[in-house]
């Protein structure tokens, strides 16, 4: 008889802590590291990088943080790829914190950049801080539709299957043994704000007005985190 | 010289005043090279100091500095200045006195430099400054002399170990110079000399007659105290009676936010209007001089303080001390005690006010201690290496310098004596790149070496820095507060950044002993208006908290295991029985902990005794331990004799929770990431000049510092934990904050005798712990089980199926 063949661990399963949803018709993953999976597609999205921020406060004369806050927001970026093996990468704006730091970023920064860029279709869309194209490989792009879904950097008010960024949505939870706060994905019937991805940033309560106007009656918020919470969103 | 000049003598008599046999024997080894005379207060300790100086300079044959004075208190080397220039006009002595402190002018402190007055009174910080310059050897020429005043305070923190490192320059450029140190009682008077003397050279310790012993005392009350808590205020009247039957009476509290709500209390008790003052470091300069000038003219009945008043002038008429809560520190309640009636040879009398249940025991242990002459300490490591990277480039702002030279100069200070090369290779390097994680930036690269292998500062701008940096003093980050109002407004004082962050307008808050309502941050500045009608909101500008030595938690313990206690009162000694019925007394060499649940949580208290630094460390490493074990601990609190830690499953086997060195994994791994080695870290780093303060005469804020050294922690941590920073965040870990040293202590007295009893309620001991401030939330498995939890009942709340 033919020993069973072991059937190899598939990328869904490597992916333990998400949580799975239907949006605009399709089936989509919230990870507890505040990217969105998209699995038919084999598509990673991550919002607001903010690449090169403690460089662009120096420049500014602000507080002098070491560079390595890319470095570790790009070491988060390649575990996802690793688990997840996807094959397009959306950056979904505010990448880099401004066009210099684009421009000024660790040698070796741009080379895992462009590590991580091999063998997969990579998409920068543009943000408010880094609005126009950057010299780095890859498409830039002001929006991209793709399969019903629309992926842009700030949420429009017609917006219908949007997946945006931008704010660095927070919820914070009452537990019974006190308040717990974790960026966390805002999602209602047409549109889904995505967390920050970056290290250094920080974060806007979903009870916010700005938040709470775009967002329809009825959404929901899942928190990231080693274990990532569906909850209804608190407005 | 042989014979104190008569002139001077004369005068003394003129006073009504006899030559103490210190002061004699002072004078008679003046030409010894290191005296440390060990003195109460009231002793003529300054003027034991001075007189051989006065001596030397008679004649007027010296020309230039002759002595140096240091006092850890700008105020008091200005009280000493006026002291002393009383015998000198008086006896017409041809001798120049000046200060110099950062009070000094500009213009002031410029010409002293041109032209140095015979004595110099100054600060630790001055000194360093002074010999920043490149004319430092010119000014410094023949000075004979150093008096280090209060120098049992100095050498407790890391000033000391910069004025030490002064004091070698100094010997360097004056190698005649004799040191003089002047001290409080002390537990281990050798130690001190050394710390003083310039290695190896010997110093001479002369032991003034103590006088009486004090007449110490717990104070009586009619009512018990609550079982936690600070306030005292269940004291207020048994106080009040006391300042009335005394003619001035200090009050000192162990933390400034104490002090206030004691006065405040106090005040709304005061029906007779009596003149009652608060003195504390929090307030504005102006109120405490204020204060301060009250207290000298004999106006004030009272004076609430802090740890402010425990150095300084001489206050004179002060007939009682009290201090409410408990002492912590045997040798400082003896020094405080000391504060009252200065007059020699009469007994200090003071009374101790627990401030809850637990404190009354303490109280009496440390009365019963002080009674003994059992005086409790740390001894004194060596000499700490961010304090030497200061020192390093204070050198170079002087002018370009030997490695080899400056090494050798280095080992002459005591603390520094046994400094090995390559810790100061590795200062060296740190202080010439930053150090391998941070070479890239040109702001830390700030000294190169010269072809002829001297090195200097790279850019000879940076010596303004360097000495606008200058100081180990860490004080916490605090904003000025105003009254809203006119221009400018009136200051009251200052608050903690961190506290003034807590605020929103609407909130009050006692600061100066008056309600003021928080009104809104304006330019760095906090914006209040008066406000008599409401309840404050505590202010917790409190940042020392010190911890209960290991000499007076050993004595507890000891108390402890008597049958029964006839020195305590009933209501203490019954509660003590009570517990030992229910459960057990701590013992010294077993550990004691109970486990038990309340309201739906479980319980676990560790009875360590280890100090409050300790046992919050313990309860940062048992909660980690407790999270790799699966029992989701939630949260704990911690005291000076205890930890108590709440989470959602019991704890069966403790033994592996306390293994050594796993703990010890805990501190380098977990630990490491922090906050409270976080600011341990900024207070190395600010002092080894990785973090500059103050940047071209603008102060950076509090947070804006705290966050770049977070991440430059951070930083370190991940890519260099090596680095010379990390090194000596580590060593100061063991004690301190961390004081990591005391639970190495702890598992080693206790080895493996641990007593885990399952009580099904809360024990007598552990209930006043509930009651606790600063309880610190643990993030981990129980808060995923928690959000879990949330998540489930809001999905089920909206009719909504968890994904």
């Amino acid at each position: 008889m033919k020993p069973l063949a072991q059937p190899a661990e598939t990328s869904e399963e490597r992916i333990m802590n998400r949580i799975e949803f239907t949006f605009a018709g399709q089936c989509l993953s919230a990870l507890g590291s505040g990217a969105l999976w998209w699995p038919d597609q084999k598509l990673l999205c991550v919002s607001d990088l903010h690449l090169g921020k403690s460089e662009r406060m120096a420049r500014r004369g602000g507080p002098t943080l070491p560079p390595y806050d890319s470095r570790e927001t790009l070491t988060r970026l390649a575990t996802d790829l690793s688990l997840t093996d996807a094959s397009t990468v959306i950056c979904l704006g505010d990448s880099f914190d401004d066009l210099d730091a684009s421009a000024g970023l660790a040698t070796e920064d741009k080379l895992q950049i462009t590590a991580l860029q091999a063998g997969r279709r990579w998409i920068w869309i543009e943000g408010n801080h880094d609005p126009g194209p950057v010299e780095m490989g890859g498409a830039h792009l002001f929006e991209w539709v793709y399969n019903g879904l629309v992926f842009r950097h700030i949420a429009q008010p017609d917006g219908q299957g949007e997946v945006s960024g931008h704010y660095h949505p927070k919820v914070k939870l009452t537990t019974r043994a006190g308040a717990i706060s974790r960026p966390a994905f805002l999602l209602d019937h047409t549109r889904m704000i995505l967390p920050a991805y970056g290290t250094y940033t920080g974060g806007l309560r979903s009870s916010d007005a700005a938040l709470t106007r775009i967002m329809a009656p009825g959404a929901r918020a899942i928190l990231t985190g080693v274990h990532p919470q569906l909850v209804p969103m608190p407005g | 010289m042989t014979q104190i000049p008569a002139r001077i003598t004369d005068w003394f008599s003129t006073k009504g005043w006899s030559i103490h046999p210190h002061q004699q024997e002072m004078f008679d080894r003046a030409q010894e090279p290191a005296t440390l005379l060990i003195a109460p207060t009231g002793g003529g300790k300054t003027m034991a100091g001075f007189l051989p100086t006065l001596a030397e300079l008679a004649e007027g044959q010296h020309t230039g500095l002759h002595t140096l004075y240091v006092s850890p208190l700008k105020a008091l080397a200005a009280d000493i200045g006026r002291n002393l220039r009383e015998p000198v006009e008086d006896i017409g002595l041809p001798i120049r006195i000046e200060d110099r402190t950062g009070d000094t002018s500009a213009t002031q402190k410029k010409r002293q430099r041109a032209d140095p007055p015979h004595i110099l009174l100054t600060t630790p910080e001055s000194l360093a400054l002074l010999t920043s310059y490149e004319d430092a050897p010119r000014m410094f020429r023949g000075v004979q002399r150093i008096i280090v005043d209060e120098i049992h305070a100095l050498a407790e923190s890391k000033r000391g170990d910069q004025l030490m490192l002064a004091l070698a320059r100094l010997q360097t450029l004056c190698p005649g110079l004799r040191r003089v140190g002047l001290s409080a009682t002390v537990e281990d008077p050798e130690a001190i000399a050394c710390f003083l003397a310039r290695h190896p050279d010997p110093c001479r310790i002369i032991q003034a007659d103590p006088g009486p012993d004090p007449d110490i005392s717990m104070l009586k009350t009619a009512e018990m105290p609550p079982w936690s808590g600070g306030g005292a205020a269940y004291a207020i009247p048994a106080v009040m009676a006391q300042i009335k039957q005394h003619k001035t009476t200090l009050i000192f509290h162990n933390t400034r936010a104490q002090a206030e709500i004691f006065f405040h209390n106090l005040w709304l008790a005061n029906e007779d209007g009596l003149p009652i003052g608060i003195h504390h470091g929090s307030l504005d300069r102006q109120q405490r001089e204020r204060v301060e000038a009250a207290m000298v003219r004999g106006d004030l009945r009272a004076i609430v303080c802090t740890g402010s008043l425990d150095l300084g002038i001489d206050w004179g008429d002060v007939d009682l001390v009290i201090q409410i809560g408990a002492p912590k520190n045997v040798k400082r309640l003896v020094q405080r005690i000391g504060r009252a009636n200065h007059r020699y040879n009469a007994p200090s009398k003071a009374l101790l006010v627990p401030a809850n249940r637990f404190e009354v025991v303490e109280c009496v242990a440390a009365l019963e201690a002080a009674q003994a002459h059992d005086l409790d300490g740390e001894p004194r490591g060596t000499g700490p290496r961010d304090v030497l990277c200061q020192h390093i480039l204070i050198a170079a702002a002087a002018g370009p310098f030997e490695a080899d030279a400056l090494y050798a100069e280095m080992r002459v200070a005591g603390p520094y004596a046994h400094l090995t090369r390559s810790a100061f290779d590795a200062c060296l390097e740190f202080c010439a790149t930053g150090g391998y994680a941070l070479r890239a930036y040109d702001r830390w690269q700030r000294l190169q070496q010269r072809p002829d292998g001297t090195w200097q500062l790279r850019d000879p701008r940076a010596a303004q820095r360097i000495r606008m940096n200058l100081g180990t003093i860490q004080d916490t980050d605090t904003l000025k507060v105003r009254l809203k109002r006119s221009r400018g407004g009136k200051p009251l004082g200052e608050v903690e950044e961190a506290f003034a962050a807590s605020l929103t307008p609407g909130d009050t808050f006692l600061i100066g002993g008056q309600i003021v309502r928080y009104e809104g941050l304006r330019e760095m500045v906090v914006e209040v208006s008066r406000r008599a009608d409401r309840k404050p909101r505590i202010a917790t500008f409190s940042g020392t908290k010190f911890a209960t030595s290991t000499q007076l938690s050993d004595r507890i313990l000891r108390m402890f295991a008597q049958p029964d206690w006839p020195q305590l009162p009933r209501h203490t000694a019954e509660w003590l029985a009570l517990q030992r019925e229910i459960s057990q007394l701590p013992q010294a060499d077993r550990l004691l902990i109970e486990s038990f649940p309340d309201r739906g949580r479980e319980h676990l208290c560790v009875y360590g005794f280890a100090g409050r630094n300790a046992q919050q460390t313990l309860g940062l490493l048992l909660t980690k331990r407790m999270e790799e074990e699966g029992l989701a601990p939630l949260g704990f609190v911690a005291t000076d004799y205890a930890t108590l830690i709440w989470g959602l499953d019991a704890v069966t086997d403790p033994r592996p929770l306390f293994r050594l060195d796993a703990l010890r994994d805990g501190l380098e791994t977990w630990l490491a990431g922090n906050a409270v080695m976080k600011r341990t870290f900024r207070a190395s780093a600010t002092i080894a000049g990785l973090i500059e303060r103050n940047t071209g005469g603008q102060r950076k804020s509090g947070r804006q510092a705290t966050f770049s050294s977070d991440i430059l922690y951070d930083t370190l941590l991940k890519y260099d934990p090596d680095h010379l920073l990390m090194q000596i965040t580590r060593e100061e870990a063991m004690r301190g904050l961390v004081d990591f040293g005391r639970i190495e202590a702890m598992i080693a007295r206790i080895e493996d005798r641990i007593d885990l009893l399952r009580l099904d309620r809360v024990s007598p001991l552990a209930a006043p712990l509930f009651l606790e401030v600063g309880k610190v939330p643990v993030k981990g498995e129980a808060e995923e089980r928690l959000l879990a939890e949330e998540s489930a009942r809001l999905l089920r709340a909206a009719g909504l199926s968890p994904a």
